[in-house]
């Protein structure tokens, strides 16, 4: 069951055939129902993300038609008119919506009439999948009742009261009795008379089909196949970039598709650190994937295609005539990222943990829209506890690396150690530095660390850590570790 | 040939098995927000493996943290080459610092003419850092060969590391004349200290009882002041 704020605490939305069974209603409060049914399992409606999804399916369904709008909260309207033949008739076109939207896990409720008032009517209250004719629409609506009409509340009310429960009823009463108890228009736009002709044809009722969103695509079919199709895409790229700056657009993420003659085709990504509608930059990102390219028998179609766009405004050049310096960092990241793959290029990534491995990790640095700042002079912003500095390595090892303990002291790190098949003595040492396991997040057994910063003989210092403590019930005897240089 | 000829380009070789190359690079980049602007660095896959990879709050500790560092990991010496080459055409870096590993075959005299032309063009300073490689031709003017040395006294506690001291040694050079020296960083005056090396006594008596030497212009840019 979804539940929407109401006026006086949440109330139902929506609920499913069990709930309904249970007694909930939809417009009735939680709370009443939760005394009838205690178990019933209530989450908060999102209604603005079922808009969305309503009119992201409004486009969709523009498969059967080219004229479609969402239709209230909860219905779609579609204009078939001259596109019904294409799938074999009404009935079979019927028949094939609900296959699709089975397909996309949706019930739907399908009528088809002349005009969009019966088309509502029906679909809500008729029989399934009724199709109903010009000539048969007034004996199909007439046994409907009065809600089918889309009228308001109060209205209803009013005419349930007259005793007229049906169409039909409505039908039978004179014209100019109906327009001098209701009124015929002007601002009673919902009035009977005026839905009861819009049902039944005799004032006309446009539906208003919202434009499909802006694609950013440019399609260059060419006359002959080509070989190598790189001559072509400085045009269809500056066409491309033309489009988005005519927008205020920058892409993020650009698609080249390839169309071979014998019917392959060939997909080719690139991704930007930030929107750009550079056709130079953008042409040079999707440079790589010529050098591999297996042109069969030669290309016929180029597409490029801003799959996603991000606003992009105006940047003005410096005097100098030299780009800002933050967009010349995206370049880099988005050249390297593009050659070497998004994982090779890297930047720091800090998180809340005394671990010292946890503590900044390495991740892509062509994923980190929001966090612009970690590359920008000033570095990290302070904020919050900041803990003592720590002396800390500039080079940690990639994973802790065993060593094996030569001569060890009850107390402080081994005397004598081995690391890469090399004996080394300490000289001198600093520590321990206790880290505890972040026990929240590690299993039960893990062991605390002490870390020491030694110093060899002959330089060379290192920071090792023994793991465990002789004696914690966590394992055997400690086992010694190095995990970074120090300079 | 002025020195402005000269390609901003550096190279230093060292061990993997200590810091002390990365110690003495990150050092001399710490030039006190002369140039702001992240630092790429390019590391190959076995320079990774066998060494680590940077750690941010230990280099932030050392050169002050205005500067964040971009990384590459390149598969291998080619590719790090290629990232490098493009990361110098790049004029908001501040640095470019080039880890390879041994002694790749993409990475001949060509290899690093290319590199110093690149970055003598867009004045972006290369940092070439060969691990556990073997000296060969390169158009570097600087060549600096890193090896760590006993740190100095740790005031706090006398059992405890110091100040880390290098042996730096510039072993070829276009601009001064080549010479061995101690290095030491120091990070209140952001520059090196180059002294000369004690030729008796035990290393780490600290840097007030080594003999000085004739205090030298030393020219090139770089945060270098000698004792």
């Amino acid at each position: 069951m979804l539940a929407a704020e109401g006026r006086h605490g949440p109330v139902i939305h929506a609920a499913n055939d069990t709930a309904i069974a249970a007694g909930a209603a939809r417009g009735a409060r939680v709370v009443d129902i939760r005394a009838l049914c205690p178990e019933l399992l209530v989450a908060p409606a999102d209604l603005a993300g079922d808009a969305a999804a309503l009119t992201r399916l409004t486009l969709w369904s523009r498969r059967w038609c080219p004229w479609s709008a969402s239709d209230g909260s909860d219905g779609m309207v579609l204009d078939t008119t001259g596109s019904a033949h294409l799938w074999g008739g009404e009935a079979a076109m019927l028949a094939d919506m609900h296959t699709r939207f089975a397909t996309l896990g949706q019930t739907a409720r399908l009528a088809c009439a002349p005009t969009h008032g019966a088309a509502w009517a029906l679909a809500r209250h008729g029989a399934p999948d009724t199709i109903c004719t010009p000539d048969t629409l007034p004996d199909t609506l007439a046994p409907l009742p009065i809600a089918a009409l889309r009228l308001d509340g109060e209205t209803r009310l009013v005419l349930h009261r007259l005793g007229l429960k049906r169409i039909g009823d409505l039908m039978a009463i004179p014209r100019a009795t109906l327009a001098r108890r209701f009124g015929q228009d002007g601002k009673h736009l919902a009035t009977p008379l005026r839905r009861l002709d819009q049902a039944l044809g005799h004032l006309p009722e446009p539906v208003v089909s919202p434009p499909p969103p802006q694609r950013y695509r440019h399609v260059k079919r060419l006359a002959e196949p080509v070989m190598d199709p790189q001559p072509w895409l400085p045009d269809a790229m500056a066409a491309l970039c033309a489009d988005l700056t005519r927008e205020g657009q920058g892409a993020r993420h650009l698609r080249l598709d390839l169309f071979r003659v014998d019917g392959h085709a060939s997909r080719f990504d690139a991704r930007t650190a930030r929107p750009s509608r550079d056709p130079a930059h953008l042409l040079r990102l999707l440079q790589k994937h010529f050098e591999t390219l297996d042109a069969g028998f030669g290309f016929d179609t180029i597409t490029v295609e801003a799959a996603r766009v991000e606003p992009l405004s105006e940047a003005q050049m410096r005097l100098n005539r030299e780009a800002d310096s933050a967009v010349a960092l995206a370049t880099l990241v988005d050249r390297l990222s593009a050659r070497m793959g998004a994982a090779s290029v890297q930047s720091p990534a800090p998180r809340e943990s005394h671990i010292p491995e946890r503590a900044e990790t390495w991740a892509p640095a062509i994923a980190k829209t929001g966090r612009a700042d970690l590359l920008a002079p000033g570095g990290l912003g302070g904020g919050g506890l900041v803990a003592p500095p720590r002396e800390r390595p500039i080079r940690l090892l990639q994973n802790p690396e065993r060593i094996d303990v030569l001569y060890a002291v009850p107390e402080g790190p081994p005397i004598r150690f081995k690391w890469r098949r090399k004996p080394y003595s300490i000289a001198r040492h600093q520590g321990p530095e206790r880290i505890a396991p972040e026990w929240w997040r590690e299993r039960a057994t893990a062991r605390l660390r002490d870390y020491y910063k030694v110093e060899v003989e002959g330089g060379g210092r290192y920071w090792l850590f023994r793991e465990g403590l002789a004696g914690d019930g966590r394992g055997g005897p400690p086992d010694w570790f190095l995990h970074g240089l120090f300079p | 040939m002025s020195d402005h000829a000269l390609p901003p380009f550096t190279e230093a070789f060292s061990q993997t098995r200590d810091g002390s190359g990365t110690g003495l690079v990150l050092a001399q980049l710490d030039q006190s927000a002369r140039r702001a602007g992240p630092i790429l660095w390019v590391q190959d896959r076995l320079a990774a493996r066998e060494g680590g990879l940077p750690y941010g709050p230990g280099i932030r500790a050392l050169i002050g943290d205005h500067r964040p560092i971009l990384r590459v990991a390149a598969r291998d010496g080619a590719e790090a080459l290629w990232a490098m080459e493009e990361g110098l055409e790049c004029k908001a870096l501040s640095a470019v610092i080039g880890e390879v590993w041994g002694n790749p075959k993409a990475l001949d005299f060509t290899a690093t003419k290319r590199l110093g032309l690149r970055a003598r063009r867009h004045r972006v300073p290369l940092w070439l850092l060969r691990q556990d490689g073997a000296v060969d031709l390169s158009i570097a003017p600087d060549r600096w060969r890193v090896t760590p040395l006993a740190s100095g006294i740790n005031t706090l506690d006398p059992r405890a590391p110091g100040r880390a001291r290098w042996g730096a040694e510039l072993f070829r050079s276009r601009r001064h004349a080549p010479g061995e020296w101690v290095a030491e960083h120091d990070r209140a005056a952001h520059c090196v200290d180059l002294a000369a090396p004690l030729r008796d006594g035990a290393v780490g008596t600290g840097r007030s009882q080594s003999p000085h030497t004739t205090p030298r212009a030393v020219g090139g840019g770089g945060p270098i002041r000698r004792l």
